[in-house]
């Protein structure tokens, strides 16, 4: 305020001066105006830039039939063919086991924080424990399960290893953005529910949870796109393979993170350089997809009333 | 029935709980019984974490030759297993600080310009488009920065090392090459920026109408009002969200290990961020390879253990500093309101990212 004042034009006595901002105010005023749309600028070289170089170097790959139906198997870094079926699938079935464990403890977790814990020392504790494990990096938690997994229990690098790693960093997502939710519900709803003589279980499968339906899903693909990309849990928990392996529980699988590692080193080779940014261009486009389906799902159920 | 005796209290007659009692009870607590489970569960996971890689640490740290903490060797093969971290520590902070130093101020105005610059028409999908800078994977990152954006910076490199080369952590390396923590430190910039302009701009979003008008009306230009009434408020909010860039830049593994070239295990250390180096998440990823013996892995393991103690510290502070905020200061309205924007923001970083 002080310094507001102190860089006010003095006030004459004839005139009230309305109009007048020193030179200096206007300038640095315009200044920021164009610092600030410079940031803005700046923030886009990079994303359009990638998009850019991801799209025209991978698009020609995908426009072949085979990309999408075979495996690179036999296929070495200096041929042309083959495609990515072998590491799309092993990215979806590692991601969808993924959510499979992890998307009902999510909605439980965010049950209990709202409708049961709400306010309680224990609902401190764990909402506090779900901020720790959102910042858990991915390769601790490869290491974590690779200690659990290999070291303690001697089982082989599995698929399904780093599913379980992935839960770990899907949890926290689909939990937070669920609870946010479930706290938009209105209390009327449950109030009318009880009035009913609905007990409690069943106001929260029948009424709460319906209603705050679109923004779970929304939550669910978030956390879904967030662990289709990552790649640490793959080069600590599972080999990579160049053959079809739709078999969580045995033997090296594909998946597109590791498939561009894998030939990221041969990017001298043509072949190899297409393939590798073929499969990037897959990985983003899975990843958009998810990201956009999300938040038109998002837009589409918001709850209303609040 | 057992009202007979006499011993139920007169205000509560047994038989008309029973007439609400029995619905749905067995639901209830089973369905009472998952949800308390799954909170647990959480709870379990991340003592289960730091209990497990605790356990198999100690014994790799029992027989480490050197000391752990200040030793900057890594041969943890071998009978006389000898293994430090302090070089790792030094590449991930410094590299992690850089980014930050890099990203927030950016962050800042975005969120700034999102909020108060942009048409209301073009503010969302600015944001939105801001917030798929997120979605793109870290490994098309460090494709993406070691091919084509690294040359890009070797004449900055070049620029800041001659004119600053005198201070250590600016020295010309010998070599001319391109993956070099400060490399790094931009690419990790880039990819924790939409997290920390998520959070800003949550929180530059909530401040107080009256606060904005108040200003505008005492004559402010916009930037006046911006330093006046936004930044203020949204002060803890933006220091939080920096910490919470900080400690996603520290975790950062497959962008880092493509763009850092690893030094040779003959040269000398070289704190300059204008050399290679390696983090412990990349130290960790580029040496999956070698877990054959339990030593070994202890000793990656007792790595990435300092990495999640570290972050952890990192993200608790950031929790603090929302919370410190709160009651005891001395201007308790505005601090309120600081408080809740800023556990808002907290909670819907989750989703954002």
């Amino acid at each position: 305020m002080t310094t507001l004042a102190a860089n006010k034009p003095a006030y004459d006595g004839t005139t009230l001066d309305l109009t007048g901002k020193s030179g200096g105010r206007a300038f640095r005023n315009t200044l920021a105006t164009v610092l600030i749309i410079l940031c803005f600028l700046i923030a886009l070289v990079p994303l359009l830039w990638i998009l850019w170089t991801v799209i025209s170097k991978g698009y020609n790959l995908l426009l072949d039939g085979s990309w999408w139906s075979e495996s690179q198997r036999g296929i070495t870094v200096r041929r042309v063919g083959g495609g990515a079926y072998h590491a799309i699938m092993g990215t979806l079935i590692m991601s969808l086991i993924c959510a499979v464990i992890a998307v009902p403890i999510a909605i439980f977790g965010a049950v209990y924080l709202v409708e049961y814990g709400k306010g309680t020392r224990a609902a401190k504790v764990v909402s506090f424990m779900i901020d720790i494990l959102t910042g858990v990096p991915s390769i601790v938690a490869a290491l974590f399960i690779y200690a659990v997994w290999i070291t303690i229990l001697g089982l082989n690098r599995v698929g399904f290893a780093v599913s379980l790693a992935l839960v770990l960093l899907m949890l926290p997502v689909v939990l937070r953005s669920t609870e946010e939710m479930l706290k938009l519900v209105p209390d009327e709803l449950r109030e009318a529910s009880y009035a009913l003589g609905v007990p409690k279980w069943k106001t929260i499968l029948k009424v709460v949870v319906p209603t705050a339906f679109g923004g779970i899903v929304t939550g669910v693909m978030l956390g879904l796109a967030r662990v289709m990309g990552e790649t640490a849990p793959l080069l600590i928990l599972v080999g990579y393979s160049k053959n079809i392996n739709l078999n969580p529980f045995d033997g090296f699988m594909g998946a597109l993170p590791t498939m561009i590692n894998q030939d990221r080193t041969e990017l001298a080779l043509q072949p190899a350089a297409d393939r590798v940014w073929a499969a990037a261009l897959t990985l983003i486009l899975l990843v958009m997809l998810l990201n956009i389906l999300a938040r038109l799902v998002a837009r589409f159920s918001t709850i209303k009333s609040k | 029935m057992s009202s007979t005796d006499g011993t139920a209290p007169p205000d509560r007659p047994a038989d008309k709980k029973m007439d609400l009692g029995p619905v749905g009870h067995l639901g209830d607590r089973l369905f009472a019984a998952l949800a308390r489970g799954s909170g647990g569960l959480v709870v379990l996971i991340v003592a289960f974490v730091g209990i497990f890689l605790l356990a198999l640490a100690i014994p790799a740290l029992a027989k480490d030759q050197s000391n752990f903490l200040f030793s900057r060797i890594w041969e943890p093969g071998g009978d006389n297993p000898r293994f430090g971290i302090a070089a790792l520590f030094y590449t991930t902070m410094i590299s992690s600080i850089i980014a930050m130093a890099i990203a927030v101020p950016i962050a800042v105005g975005v969120a700034l310009f999102t909020t108060y610059y942009a048409p209301k028409r073009l503010a969302s999908p600015v944001s939105h488009a801001i917030d798929l800078l997120a979605a793109v994977p870290s490994i098309i990152y460090g494709l993406w920065a070691i091919i084509f954006f690294a040359p890009i910076l070797r004449p900055v490199i070049n620029g800041l090392s001659d004119a600053l080369g005198w201070i250590p952590l600016f020295e010309k390396p010998p070599t001319d090459n391109v993956g070099v923590v400060f490399t790094a430190s931009v690419v990790l910039a880039i990819m924790i920026l939409p997290v920390v302009t998520a959070i800003s701009r949550e929180i530059f979003a909530q401040t107080p109408t009256t606060h904005r008008e108040g200003a505008l009306a005492l004559g402010a230009t916009r930037w006046e009002m911006i330093r006046m009434a936004v930044l203020p408020y949204g002060r803890s909010g933006v220091v939080s969200a920096s910490m919470l860039g900080l400690g996603r830049a520290l975790g950062e593994t497959v962008a880092v290990l493509i763009i850092l070239s690893v030094p040779n295990g003959n040269d000398p250390w070289d704190p300059s961020i204008f050399a290679g180096g390696e983090t412990f998440a990349s130290k960790i990823a580029n040496n999956a390879a070698e877990f054959d013996t339990p030593e070994k892995t202890g000793a990656y393991i007792a790595a990435g253990l300092v990495l999640f103690v570290v972050t952890f510290l990192v993200n608790s502070a950031a929790r603090l500093i929302v919370a410190r905020s709160g009651p005891g200061n001395k201007r308790p309205r505005k601090v309120r309101s600081d408080k809740n924007g800023a556990d808002k923001a907290a909670q819907t970083e989750g989703a954002a990212s």
